[in-house]
């Protein structure tokens, strides 16, 4: 009998307890990869989540729980952890940032579902369009050629510009075509517009027809691998000019391969871990300091970003007052001029946040800060 | 076009060509001596220089001796792939060991994506294989003149070995018959084991030679190259050493003239070859050095 008793108050109190839990938390859901090709993006992405959350736990009076779903590095995988989010853990809203190719068929769930979805660093045109649920806090692909077609003709003075594009990927091309079309509109000429495929790894017939063009600059716009290959072929057939890319160049790992050619190479970014950029972003040197203590390691740009889209939603939902999804979803579009670590951040009618870019120069085989350019 | 231009472009065709060529050249001999076709010999090739740069790395051995083990190694992993996935296959039917083939190179990729992880690792390049020659406007890298060395020495050895020695013999003796060959007391598992041997070590080689001219590697790098040079080998006529390295000249060349005179679709490279190789193998489908060969029924 006194056992049975025991047993009663024990299971009462666990059901106090798990009724006091569920209305005293709040649950945000999170698909990323964590395993397969991406694995590397999606941690960069967790221990941004996890530093907001350490930074941030409540939210009006809620106690946060992050919910994390491997997305497998898999479209199908991406869109199932999504509507598992959302039916079975009953989250307020999504996040899905690395790599477009996830964020675009999560997105497509979450604003089925009509539940805010914040995609941190994925840049294809593709993840917003048309889905007024979803929102993301990087800029895009198109915006990321101007900046780097107006600063080469505006801020180098360079007017002969060469192309070496992949044609294997969207990505590559997207820059290539914005940039041509700015640079050329600016007054530019695209000397020289070559092309080659993910994985080549001889560029030397396309780096000769660079070189014999005068270009006094060359945009190549790629993944870091192939890139680090051309740059390092370009100065062995002797070609002088200014290297120019994207944000998949500004790592580590490409000056480590490049190793002299990387020099001097400028590329878009969204941050960067440099004391010149820090200095004008006291947000930036905030975050730096705690993401050190945390992780004993320099933040990167990926981090940043999910960071920065945990704090966009928490501070919607404080606006908000509410947990209600369009209540949120309002606060979001209303946004106006966030300061979030990466820079300040407001959507424009796409939902695409509306920032600067920061230029970064490799020197000495770092990272410098360059400059920024404002949309 | 400048003079110029055409000329560097000629010399960054012979220099791609060459490394097609070394390449070539292992896949035309196993399959010579065989009749099969190595699939994983594009694994085989990637894993020289991993196996250069980490005993360079962690046993901070001198360039030469590293490339020595290197070469070893990836020998005799060749070897050992010839023992655990074609040697219990010998008398199933020829498609068997092929499909083994593909699955050794798949076996092999994955496993130095596993243990090595998928991100570019830079190699070191020892001072004379970063040096650029220059005359007038065209500049050369020494890795040309290196693989066109070490092809011709490579070759010597091939030939001295096929046709002067007792194991030469047997190979041959087993490219025309394997069961006679056993039946004359022929030690046909050691004459296909040392094709192996020689076969991955050629691989070796000329993965170092690709890496130090490419100075980055990855796990899936010996995916094209392998593919290159099993066409080049085709298209030569496969089982002839001359024609592998033919096959592998004309392939690189091709490759980058075409850039050089249609630059503006150069995106569309490796269609164009593959458009030239099939021209050819209409006109002479045993390859440009094939001799036709008669199967015994």
């Amino acid at each position: 009998m006194k056992k049975n008793l025991f047993c009663l108050v024990i299971a009462l109190v666990l059901l106090m307890g798990s009724v006091s839990l569920a209305q005293d938390v709040v649950k945000f859901g999170i698909a990323e990869p964590m395993t397969g090709d991406m694995a590397v993006g999606g941690e960069l992405c967790w221990m941004g989540y996890e530093l907001a959350l350490d930074e941030n736990p409540t939210v009006l009076g809620k106690k946060i729980e992050l919910v994390l779903v491997d997305n497998k590095s898999d479209k199908v995988e991406a869109a199932n952890a999504v509507s598992r989010l959302i039916e079975k853990d009953g989250v307020v809203s999504v996040f899905v940032s690395y790599g477009s190719g996830m964020a675009i068929p999560g997105g497509e769930v979450a604003n089925k579902a009509g539940i805010p979805l914040i995609s941190g660093t994925a840049t294809n045109p593709l993840v917003t369009q048309g889905k007024e649920w979803v929102f993301r806090a990087c800029f895009l692909d198109p915006f990321q050629g101007e900046v780097m077609a107006r600063y080469t003709f505006e801020g180098l003075g360079i007017k002969k510009a060469a192309l070496l594009t992949d044609i294997t990927q969207d990505y590559s091309v997207g820059l290539s075509n914005f940039y041509k079309k700015t640079f050329e509109e600016l007054g530019g000429t695209i000397v020289s517009d070559v092309k080659y495929n993910t994985g080549d790894q001889d560029f030397s017939a396309q780096l000769s027809q660079i070189i014999a063009s005068g270009a006094e600059a060359l945009f190549f716009p790629g993944y870091f691998g192939d890139v680090a290959i051309i740059a390092m072929q370009g100065r062995e057939l002797g070609f002088t000019g200014q290297y120019l890319g994207g944000d998949t160049l500004h790592n580590p790992v490409l000056i480590d391969l490049a190793k002299d050619a990387a020099e001097g190479l400028i590329c878009s970014t969204f941050f960067v871990e440099d004391e010149a950029f820090l200095k004008l972003n006291p947000e930036a040197e905030k975050f730096v300091q705690k993401f050190m203590d945390k992780y004993n390691e320099l933040p990167n740009a990926v981090s940043v970003l999910c960071y920065d889209s945990y704090n966009l939603l928490v501070d919607a939902i404080e606006r908000a007052g509410s947990f209600e999804p369009e209540a949120i979803r309002q606060a979001l579009v209303a946004t106006d001029n966030f300061q979030g670590a990466g820079g300040p951040i407001t959507f424009d009618e796409n939902r695409d946040a509306i920032k600067p870019a920061v230029l970064v120069k490799c020197v000495n085989g770092e990272w410098k800060y360059e400059a920024s350019v404002n949309p | 076009m400048s003079l110029t231009m055409l000329l560097q472009n000629i010399v960054n065709g012979f220099s791609l060509g060459s490394l097609y060529a070394l390449i070539a050249i292992g896949y035309t001999m196993v399959y010579g001596i065989l009749r099969l076709i190595n699939f994983a010999h594009g694994e085989v090739f990637m894993l020289a220089p991993y196996f250069l740069f980490y005993s360079s790395m962690i046993f901070v051995l001198p360039w030469w001796l590293s490339a020595i083990i290197a070469i070893v190694l990836t020998a005799l992993t060749g070897m050992l792939s010839e023992r655990i996935a074609y040697k219990p296959l010998r008398d199933a039917p020829r498609i068997s060991a092929l499909i083994s083939a593909i699955g050794v190179s798949f076996f092999l990729q994955n496993l130095a994506i596993v243990l090595f992880s998928g991100i570019p690792k830079s190699v070191h390049r020892p001072a004379f294989f970063s040096k650029l020659f220059q005359f007038g406007e065209i500049r050369i890298q020494s890795t040309l003149f290196a693989s066109i060395g070490i092809s011709i020495i490579v070759l010597s050895l091939l030939i001295y070995i096929v046709y002067k020695t007792k194991t030469g013999l047997a190979m041959r003796a087993i490219s025309k018959d394997i069961e006679t060959s056993r039946l004359m007391g022929v030690d046909v598992n050691k004459a296909i084991s040392i094709t192996f041997v020689i076969g991955s070590a050629l691989a070796a080689v000329g993965g170092i030679l690709w890496s130090l001219r490419f100075p980055q590697i990855f796990p899936t790098m010996g995916t094209i190259p392998g593919l290159k040079a099993f066409i080049a080998a085709v298209v030569g006529g496969i089982g002839s050493i001359p024609g592998a390295m033919l096959g592998g000249m004309l392939l690189g060349m091709s490759e980058i003239l075409f850039v050089t005179f249609f630059p503006a679709i150069s995106g569309y490279r490796d269609s164009f070859v593959f458009i030239i190789l099939i021209l050819i193998l209409f006109l002479k489908p045993d390859g440009i050095l094939g001799t036709k060969t008669q199967e015994k029924v």
